[in-house]
């Protein structure tokens, strides 16, 4: 793959300034102008990056065929160029040609494609399970292997922006996990049907009430991801984003500690919240 | 295609004085398939046209971050709501279907009118209280916002309360009345009505599409009936098809909602694939290339549409097993659209092309359907789809096969057939200005937005991060370039219809082939009274 990586670069030319932009530093959040995917913050997003240029490369072959044939056509059998036009209208091996050729390129593109999907389907070996629960508009999450940690993650209000922070990606609580572990993700949803979506990390599921979908990460290192909700919520779709913070393990554990203190004595889940989570695990 | 013989056009080309009614009853009672065709037309022209403002207020939206043109979140959810069912509803199907359908489908089997003449005049005439009642749905209290996906719960009554969202439901029946009526219309005139001699293998590509397209509607709308009218029920009367806590799912309706869609996408298309096939053969004076194949491209496309429908469903928790399947099904479709593609482009090859208005716009269409056709097999990708799904990478890839696609074709088939319906021609400068304006136009309105999905960027945001700054205001450029474009047209509409130039009936000369050419331009008000006879 890292073969086709670079023949991409070297072929589709705004994959090129992509590439230029990616290779500096961790991309974590969108960048002004970017024309590419953000850079893959886990195996699964490095996978999708790699198919990505893969068929990347192919359709942008196909298209500039296509366009050249058009071209030449246009330019070759102009009426001033050829004034009598020919009348065939069958060529058997032709197309036979056109038929078989694009699919043995199907052919190519679905081999890896399975291998991605059965790929990120889950994680086997989890080390760790994060609940997140979608709301009108914040988002919820759980960690039921430390004693139910629970704490909702609300956007950072435009007057309440520290320096740094960024408008609409920003939280109040991030989610933070460990690098290198097997993190399995669980979505649901308290009302209607969000999306839990961080691109950097290739990660996307609906979060769907009465249902509970699951998904997975591995980090590869330390560093902040953004995403944000990705399915039409209502009133504020725009103000759900998502943060998540990798931490090294050590750094997990002392956080943990800190948070569990933090969101006992400062419950941010308020009555209501609470009730609307008993409903939803009533209906499951 | 099919030779004809000049006995039909000896015959009818005395009648010009044939009996119009009056006003009122021509227009508003009309049985007649190119007056209600017209009448379509002009539906999907004022469609297009709200469709299109909100577009534009849309676009000036997202033009800069943290703009607020539009009052609310909810405000700009109802415009992408009506946005999505009005280019659909009521601008693309009825200048494809009703407009040129009604308009050339008889004339080009030789048949006098359809089938059914009176319920094609109730299909038309269900769509106007429709397009009342979808305009109720933007205005009438806070809009209804769901999406044109309408997926529960945000679409139940809890979540969207009030009138509005009922309204739009009752327009969806309305309109899908409209086009189930107009699909038995259409497969019973193409099955029964055609001229002695025009067998199916010789019956012309346009027809073949509208063929196609009407079986698609005709076992696609009742699925959609059947989801919104339990939407209906869920709303006001207590049922739980999609609650949770009745023991509902609200999956089951995206399954349902998609069943319909998928092929509702083909069913905007495939009408578009047929007028172009005519106008690569006409402009290039040649007959369109292996044309046995292409009837079986549109059913295998046709046929494929039924069996993808989850590929918009890939992260709502489907099955690995599933998403496996659905993938290689969707990939499979990409075959017989790229024999299409070739189809044209080996008309072309060794032909004497003349580059008339309408051929731009076939030329265009072929372009932009192609790269809207291979961000497609991106998409089918449940890999890649995983970080796509949902992005302005979706937006990007059906505006151009639908906005730039569907929208050229429509452009292509006014341009090549309004001498015909009118009698007047199109004012060459202008209508090429026409073209050049929109195809810049919206390329830089969409193409930007393969960049923004990419890095991530959702669809129906009403505001956005500052980093999607720089991509959002070349679009919104690019839709202000397509609106004064769209504008233009109506001038060139004007300027057709008050030109006192008279058309000769074939004024493409030989390479236009089918029995439309036959007829005087416009048509007499009954043409075929003796049917044609095709050897």
């Amino acid at each position: 793959m890292n073969f086709l990586r670079r023949l991409a670069a070297a072929t589709v030319s705004f994959a090129i300034a992509a590439f230029v932009f990616a290779g500096s530093a961790h991309a974590q959040a969108p960048r002004p102008w970017q024309m590419w995917s953000q850079t893959p913050g886990s195996p699964v997003a490095e996978q999708i990056e790699s198919l990505h240029v893969l068929v990347m490369v192919i359709i942008t072959v196909i298209t500039i065929f296509v366009a050249g044939l058009l071209a030449w056509v246009c330019y070759r059998y102009s009426e001033k160029k050829n004034p009598n036009p020919s009348q065939t209208s069958h060529n058997t091996l032709i197309e036979v040609a056109w038929t078989v050729i694009p699919v043995l390129i199907l052919v190519v593109i679905a081999i890896p494609s399975f291998r991605l999907i059965y790929f990120q389907d889950r994680t086997e070996a989890a080390d760790l399970t994060i609940k997140v629960t979608g709301h009108q508009w914040y988002w919820e999450y759980t960690y039921p292997d430390s004693d139910g940690l629970n704490f909702s993650s609300y956007l950072v209000a435009q007057a309440d922006l520290k320096p740094g922070q960024a408008r609409l990606l920003d939280v109040d609580n991030q989610v933070v996990v460990p690098v290198g572990k097997n993190v399995r993700i669980l979505t649901t949803s308290a009302d209607v049907i969000h999306s839990f979506f961080i691109p950097s990390l290739g990660v996307q599921r609906y979060a769907i009430p009465g249902r509970t979908i699951e998904t997975w990460v591995k980090i590869d290192r330390p560093g902040t991801y953004y995403g944000q909700c990705n399915q039409i919520c209502g009133e504020k779709h725009s103000g759900m984003p998502i943060a998540m913070r990798a931490v090294t393990p050590g750094e997990y554990t002392a956080w943990l500690a800190e948070a569990k203190k933090k969101f006992a004595a400062n419950p941010t889940a308020d009555a209501s919240r609470l009730s609307a989570a008993a409903t939803l695990e009533i209906t499951q | 295609m099919s030779s004809y013989s000049d006995a039909a056009h000896d015959a009818h080309g005395h009648d010009h004085h044939d009996h119009k009614p009056s006003f009122f009853v021509r227009w508003f009672c009309s049985t007649n398939h190119k007056d209600i065709g017209t009448l379509y037309l002009i539906f999907a022209a004022v469609g297009g046209l709200v469709g299109a403002v909100l577009s534009i207020i849309m676009r000036a939206q997202l033009a800069a971050p943290g703009s607020g043109i539009v009052s609310s979140g909810q405000a700009w959810n109802a415009l992408v709501t009506s946005h999505g069912l009005l280019m659909i509803f009521f601008s693309v199907m009825p200048a494809l279907i009703g407009g040129f359908g009604n308009w050339f489908v008889p004339i080009m089997i030789g048949a006098p009118d359809m089938a059914f003449p009176r319920l094609n005049n109730i299909s038309f005439w269900l769509l106007v209280p429709a397009f009342a009642l979808i305009m109720a749905g933007q205005f009438v209290g806070a809009g209804a916002g769901p999406g044109w996906t309408l997926y529960p719960p945000l679409s139940n009554s809890t979540y969207q309360s009030g009138p509005a969202l009922d309204f739009v439901l009752f327009a969806l029946h309305l309109a899908g009345i409209s086009s189930l009526l107009g699909a038995i219309n259409f497969i019973t005139t193409i099955l029964n009505m055609r001229a002695p001699g025009m067998t199916l293998h010789k019956m012309p590509l346009f027809v073949w599409s509208m063929l196609v397209t009407a079986f698609l509607l005709l076992l696609a709308v009742p699925v959609l009936a059947g989801a919104i009218t339990m939407l209906i029920t869920d709303r006001n009367f207590g049922t739980a098809f999609f609650e949770v806590s009745g023991g509902g799912d609200p999956v089951l309706f995206q399954h349902l909602f998609w069943f319909f869609g998928h092929p509702e996408v083909y069913i905007m298309i495939l009408p578009g694939f047929g007028i172009v096939s005519h106008i690569i053969s006409t402009f290039s004076r040649k007959p369109i290339f292996g044309y046995l194949g292409l009837p079986h491209a549109l059913v295998a496309i046709g046929v494929g549409g039924f069996v993808v429908w989850a590929h918009h469903m890939f992260v709502s928790g489907m099955s690995v097993d599933t998403r496996a399947y659905f993938m290689a099904a969707t990939m499979v479709i990409a075959v017989p659209t790229g024999i299409k593609i070739f189809s044209w482009i080996a008309t072309m090859w060794g032909g004497s092309i003349r580059m008339e208005v309408p051929m731009l716009w076939a030329i265009g269409f072929i372009f932009l359907f192609t790269v809207g056709g291979v961000t497609g097999v991106v998409l089918s990708n449940a890999g890649l789809d995983q970080t796509l799904h949902n992005s302005y990478y979706v937006v990007a890839h059906f505006h151009y096969v639908l906005s730039l696609g569907a929208v050229f074709s429509i452009f292509a088939g006014f341009y090549y057939w309004i001498g015909k319906m009118s009698g007047h021609q199109y004012p060459e400068t202008l209508a090429r200005w026409h073209f050049w304006l929109t195809f810049i136009g919206v390329n830089l309105t969409f193409f930007p937005m393969h960049f923004l999905g990419l890095a991530g960027m959702p669809r129906r945001y009403v505001d956005y991060p500052e980093a999607f700054a720089g991509w959002n205001m070349v679009a919104s450029y690019g839709a202000y370039i397509g609106g004064a474009a769209f504008l233009l047209f109506f001038f060139i509409c004007y300027k057709t219809f008050t030109s006192k130039q008279h058309l000769a009936d074939n004024y493409w000369g030989e390479g236009a082939s089918t029995l439309e050419w036959t007829l005087s331009s416009p048509p007499a008000f009954h043409t075929f009274e003796e049917l044609p006879r095709i050897r």
